[in-house]
């Protein structure tokens, strides 16, 4: 498996360009995974991504078509190029400001015509690659260089957002569980239709250094301690629910 | 036919096979016209979210290998601009009709202008090589977009078909040739996609799916297509390649119409729907016994500036009528001392013959 995937990746794109600490290289080894054990050739499959760390998930590391777009836009590309060639396996990676925030219209819109692809948003839930921003992600209370005093404004839902959008795979798996990811990922890149999983991603440098985590072990902890299954979630309140990130499976409808 | 329809028709012609657009006064019947007209050839047609979705699709499916193309006006152009820029640093081959309207801003939906020649040249950020063509009838609808294809392909830039609300909305009588000249993209596997061995030229483009392991990417890259942000040498040469792909070959897409300029001591230099009326107005001079003749510019960019020179050395005074005010006039006075008389109207009214006449005729203080 291992020789399979490092065939999946140009060896000159290494190292890679994340932080120490970043969830970004976990999620770039679960999706490599899950198509090597999927058995799909990366010839016919095209990576389309946007600005930010995120985005350099797929390029230039992935030995495969990739476009890496202007900001925002890369779910719109992907819209063209799968329309114009069906054959073609489309997979967006990109972050939660790219997806959501700059690039929220073509989100909901792609998931509205339930295009044909799989939309992967590693969620950092902050700008990282330009200074540690505040997001449409970031939790409200928390601290980031356009919110010294804590977040004002709620945060997006993102897998609740694809749902009511009309996505009909709908999934959340942070990368401090690989393994579950990694199965995630396969069923939405399998599924026909718009696929979105929203992967929360730990950002240490930006992130956990403005908000009191002391190391990226501690951070990447306390993202997996604080995941609740969708199952159990269900027969929680809400105030019981406070600060927890509910993962699974929201929407698996097939045509 | 109506303008907008010939435009979709040459379209059709030259092999475009992805559309998409975004609603939009005056340039909507091109959208529904290609709804049709795709489906019958068996094309690919969508309606997006939003002008930045129309560019953003139409790039993607060129790279899919779709000759595409997306139709717009001014506020339109204003939105896609920042996609523009990446079709020119990335050569994605692809053409974009702007119908132009009165402006700024919403300005004006119904009325005609030709207030955005600048835009679609200079409004995306750093150097932008593009390709623009401007028509002025309902035949040059059909055949300048054929043209526009042709060296968006050829060049592996952007090519603008700049329309206005008069041209796209007017009807006239299409000839339409049983075979047109068509230019297919250039393939070659084995070399880079984004480079050349010289200095201005046009690397070959594969498409996704081809197993060309294509990097493709807004910013600055080599050949095949690796970011190289912080190397300088790499940077210069693709900026400077960028341009001259285009400048060093100008004199193929430059094309400009001369009517009675033989024995002229005063010039029109016109282009678009405006070019009608200058026509008319140099004609019914003529018959006065002024020594007047019209330059007709058909394509915009890149400038004819050789033809400007030479008009600048043999008339004594160039009046330059156009619906915006004075933007090709500014130009003019890049390549001749020869005085430059604007006729600017920027009404939402195209401009009468008897404008241009009255122009020519007011003594000059």
């Amino acid at each position: 498996m291992n020789e399979r995937i490092s065939q999946m990746i140009n060896p000159q794109a290494f190292p890679t360009p994340f932080c120490p600490g970043c969830g970004h290289g976990i999620l770039m080894g679960a999706v490599l995974r899950a198509i090597a054990e999927l058995e799909y050739d990366m010839k016919k499959m095209l990576f389309a991504s946007g600005i930010g760390c995120a985005a350099w998930i797929p390029s230039p590391h992935f030995k495969a078509d990739t476009l890496h777009t202007l900001h925002g836009r890369a779910i719109a590309y992907a819209t063209g190029a799968k329309l114009f060639n069906p054959n073609l396996k489309v997979m967006v990676i990109s972050g939660d400001g790219d997806l959501s925030s700059i690039g929220g219209n073509h989100l909901i819109h792609a998931a509205r015509r339930n295009i044909d692809m799989t939309v992967v948003c590693a969620n950092n839930a902050i700008y990282g690659m330009t200074g540690g921003q505040v997001a449409s992600t970031t939790p409200l209370g928390s601290r980031t260089s356009t919110t010294p005093e804590g977040n004002l404004e709620r945060p997006f839902d993102l897998c609740k957002l694809a749902e009511a959008c009309g996505a009909t795979y709908v999934a959340r798996q942070p990368v401090a569980t690989p393994i579950p990811l990694t199965r995630t990922l396969k069923k939405a890149i399998v599924h026909r239709g718009f696929s979105f999983v929203d992967v929360p991603s730990p950002c240490p440098t930006q992130f956990g250094r403005r908000n009191a985590f002391r190391s990226a072990y501690e951070m990447l902890k306390t993202l997996k301690d604080s995941c609740i299954p969708l199952e159990k979630a269900k027969g929680l309140d809400p105030a019981e629910l406070e600060g927890k990130v509910i993962v699974g499976e929201f929407v698996n409808l097939t045509a | 036919m109506q303008g907008d329809e010939a435009c979709a028709e040459g379209a059709v012609a030259a092999g475009c096979r992805f559309f998409a657009g975004y609603p939009i006064t005056p340039a909507s019947e091109i959208m529904i016209r290609m709804v049709h007209r795709l489906a019958q050839v068996g094309g690919v047609f969508i309606q997006m979210e939003d002008e930045i979705g129309s560019i953003s699709s139409v790039i993607g499916a060129s790279w899919a290998g779709a000759k595409a193309m997306t139709a717009t006006s001014g506020p339109g152009i204003s939105l896609m601009t920042e996609g523009i820029g990446y079709a020119v640093i990335t050569e994605t081959p692809c053409v974009i009709v702007d119908v132009q309207r009165a402006g700024p801003s919403t300005g004006q939906a119904t009325r005609p202008a030709q207030g955005d020649l600048m835009q679609v040249k200079w409004g995306p950020h750093g150097d932008n090589e593009i390709v623009a063509f401007a028509p002025w009838s309902v035949q040059e609808m059909y055949d300048l977009t054929i043209k526009a294809f042709n060296f968006a392909e050829r060049y592996r830039v952007p090519a603008f078909l700049l329309a206005d609300e008069a041209v796209g909305h007017l009807r006239e009588t299409l000839v339409v040739k049983e075979e047109v000249e068509v230019f297919d993209r250039f393939k070659a596997p084995n070399l880079p996609p984004f480079g050349t061995e010289a200095p201005n030229g046009v690397p070959p483009m594969p498409a996704f799916g081809e197993g060309a392991n294509l990097l493709v990417t807004g910013s600055t890259h080599d050949p095949w297509g690796f970011r190289k942000t912080a190397d300088s040498a790499v940077q210069a040469r693709l900026t400077e390649r960028l341009v001259r792909k285009v400048q060093d070959f100008k004199s193929e897409v430059i094309e400009t119409e001369s009517y009675l300029l033989e024995d002229a001591e005063i010039a029109v230099v016109s282009y678009g729907f405006t070019a009608r009326a200058a026509l008319q107005a140099v004609k019914s001079l003529r018959k006065e016994g002024v020594k007047v003749g019209l330059l007709r510019l058909v394509s915009i960019w890149p400038f004819a500036d050789e033809a400007i020179v030479d008009l600048g050395r043999r008339c004594r005074v160039i009046f330059v009528p156009e619906m915006n005010r004075g933007q090709i006039a500014g130009e003019l006075k890049k390549y001749t001392t020869t005085p430059i008389i604007s006729l600017p109207k920027t009404n939402g009214e195209v401009i009468e013959p008897v404008e241009i006449v009255e122009g020519i005729r007011r003594p000059k203080t």
